[in-house]
């Protein structure tokens, strides 16, 4: 663990009795941007608020640049936290939200002043120092929690759903904004997520949780080609998953004949990797949307619903017809569990 | 609804409210030596006799002391109270609330009474100390209960956040907390201030030889002199209470907070 810059080490987490976390364990190397991504409720929050010292762990360590914070409050930690609310403060402009932190620290005023402008001027937000929060649009006041944090250079900066409350647009603008602002100042980075794209554009690596424990941990490239469950398979887009069971593709509807046994017990395909117009299967077509370059297709097969994207270029299956289909063993994914 | 009966209502309504308002005003400014409305012509010298009746100076400056004081202490002591209420999952919690609401339903005779039976004669407490202390209690339940809205309505997470800035949980809660919750700290002390001065049923079993409340001395004022001052005063009051909802009004929007 020697290049671990946060180290967290058979970290458990509780609320009363109920267990949201058990023995976590995860290295996050300095300068990474991380991505924790997951279903709702499966403890992104709370491993964050963890990290950040809010909620004390019922057992585990968490070490950060070489010293054990497990007992270190909040305030002492050093540690940036964007919260998914923005959590500013109402009563203070702009610039003295930014400012809070420094004043604290009894920074002299001309740096306070300096250092102000300047994490003002890193998001964005000159101009808009005596403007209240509440005077602010939503990606505003998202830039303005950014600068908060950043002013403090916090050795670990985390983002709680820092773009869940954004527009499309704001949220693409907002994302490539972070990454700049990571480039620029070389700070850690952890933030949660509960969308895989965006998890995959950001990240130099994935955190993929489940019920409180990773499921699958690994660059956005190697999550994305080659996620090793069921579930991380589902999570990157492979829709379509089948039990091998000898030669044979089985669900709980019925089997189809594979032609090759695996040493999987289980086999998974995109939309895109269904073969739709051509080969050996037949199935009914019980649902279609244009999405531009492609037809999606929901096909009623012997194996349940299969979705299946097919090109453009072919000619439309109407809601109801028959067409066939393969599920090819060149496109196929094979999953462990 | 017709236009007619709109301004019906509107205007019994506004008789009820304004009505004693204007007797009072009217029946102060009588020239003549008892209380009557319509009054016997006009003139201000029972409002200027107000000024020179010496138990009115006392009791007026032991109302205002009360109901300052009184407010303040209430206000010390429930601030921290709605806070620890709201924000912390106390066992008890619900049960306190009810608790502290109490005052608010007992009956202030009951509540004078229990006082003087049990807290002012056995422990041999002074007058004034035992209506400050009562009129404290009696403003408890207001500072609490404002308080606590205003706070219901400000997330918990911005204290967090000003704790990871580098706050201790008590910097966070005067740096954060308390400035964003000050307009509901200033209606819930007006509305303590209100409720004191014209706190009548509790203060009535706590006056001694030359120590009453304002209201109290002007029930016993008229209980001997049947002269037009006490409407006078009660006009000067019910100015001074409007002046103040005014102003509060206009600084920071108090019927929000009630
Ligand atoms: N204050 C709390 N008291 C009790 N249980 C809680 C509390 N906060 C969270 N939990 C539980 O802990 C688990 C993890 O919650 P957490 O908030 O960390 O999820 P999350 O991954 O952030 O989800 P989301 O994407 O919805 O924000 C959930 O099962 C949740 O019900
Ligand atoms: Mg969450």
């Amino acid at each position: 663990m020697s290049n671990a810059y946060v180290s967290l080490t058979g970290l458990t987490l509780s609320y009363g009795q109920t267990v949201a976390v058990p023995e976590l364990n995860l290295d996050i190397r300095k300068g990474e941007l991380i991505a924790l991504l997951g279903p709702s409720g499966c403890g992104k929050t709370t491993t964050m608020r963890a990290i950040a010292g809010l909620l004390a762990p019922t057992s585990g360590k968490i070490m950060i640049d070489g010293a054990d914070v497990t007992r270190t409050p909040a305030n002492k930690r050093g540690i940036g936290l964007v919260f998914q609310s923005y959590a500013l403060f109402p009563h203070l402009s702009a610039f003295e939200n930014v400012a809070f932190g420094l004043r604290l620290q009894k920074q002299p005023d001309a740096q306070v002043r300096a250092k102000t402008e300047a994490g003002m001027a890193t998001v964005g937000l000159t101009g808009f120092e005596t403007r209240k929060p509440s005077e602010m649009s939503g990606g505003q006041q998202q830039r303005l929690a950014l600068a908060r944090s950043l002013v403090m250079e916090p050795k670990v900066l985390l983002l709680d759903e820092p773009l869940s409350n954004l527009d499309a647009r704001l949220r693409l603008e907002m994302r490539n904004e972070l990454q700049r602002v990571q480039k620029d100042t070389g700070i850690t980075m952890v933030f949660v997520t509960h969308d895989q794209s965006e998890a995959l554009a950001l990240a130099d690596r994935v955190v993929l949780m489940k019920d409180g424990k990773i499921e699958q941990l690994g660059t956005p490239a190697e999550l994305y080609a080659e996620p090793s469950t069921a579930f991380a398979a589902n999570f990157m887009g492979f829709e379509n998953i089948f039990r091998l069971e000898g030669a044979d593709l089985v669900s709980d509807h019925g089997r189809l004949p594979f032609g090759t046994e695996a040493a999987v017990p289980l086999l998974a395909w995109r939309p895109g990797g269904v073969a739709v117009g051509k080969g050996p299967h037949v199935g009914r077509v019980i649902a279609s949307s244009f999405a531009g370059d492609h037809r999606e297709y929901v096909i009623d097969s012997p194996l349940g619903q299969i979705k299946a994207d097919a090109s453009i270029d072919l000619p439309e299956v109407l809601l109801g017809q028959q067409v066939a289909f393969d599920l090819p063993q060149a496109t196929a994914r094979h999953l462990a569990a | 609804m017709s236009r007619l009966t709109i301004w019906l209502i509107l205007g019994t309504t506004l008789t009820f409210l304004i009505g004693p308002f204007l007797i009072v005003i009217f029946a102060g400014a009588s020239a003549g030596e008892t209380l009557t409305f319509p009054p016997q012509g006009l003139s201000l010298k029972w409002y200027a006799k107000v000024f020179t009746v010496e138990s009115f100076r006392d009791s007026f400056a032991l109302s205002m002391f009360l109901a300052i004081f009184g407010t303040l202490t209430a206000l010390l002591i429930g601030i921290p109270a709605a806070y620890a209420l709201n924000r912390y999952n106390l066992p008890g919690a619900e049960a306190i609330r009810t608790i502290v609401a109490a005052p608010i339903i007992v009956p202030g005779i009951i509540v004078g009474l229990a006082l003087l039976r049990y807290f002012v004669v056995p422990l041999d407490v002074t007058i004034t100390m035992a209506l400050f202390v009562t009129h404290t209690a009696l403003v408890l339940p207001y500072a609490v209960r404002v308080v606590s809205s205003s706070l219901n309505n400000l997330r918990a997470d911005m204290e967090e956040a000003a704790v990871i800035l580098g706050c201790t949980r008590f910097q966070a809660f005067v740096k954060v907390v308390l400035p964003n919750i000050r307009g509901g700290i200033l209606a819930a002390f007006i509305l303590g201030f209100v409720t004191s001065f014209n706190e009548v049923p509790a203060s009535l079993f706590l006056s001694g030889p030359g120590v009453r409340t304002l209201p109290i001395d002007m029930l016993s004022y008229m209980e001997i002199t049947f002269d037009p001052s006490v409407a006078a005063l009660s006009a000067l009051l019910a100015f001074m209470s409007v002046a103040i909802v005014f102003v509060a009004e206009r600084l920071l929007g108090f019927s929000r907070y009630v």
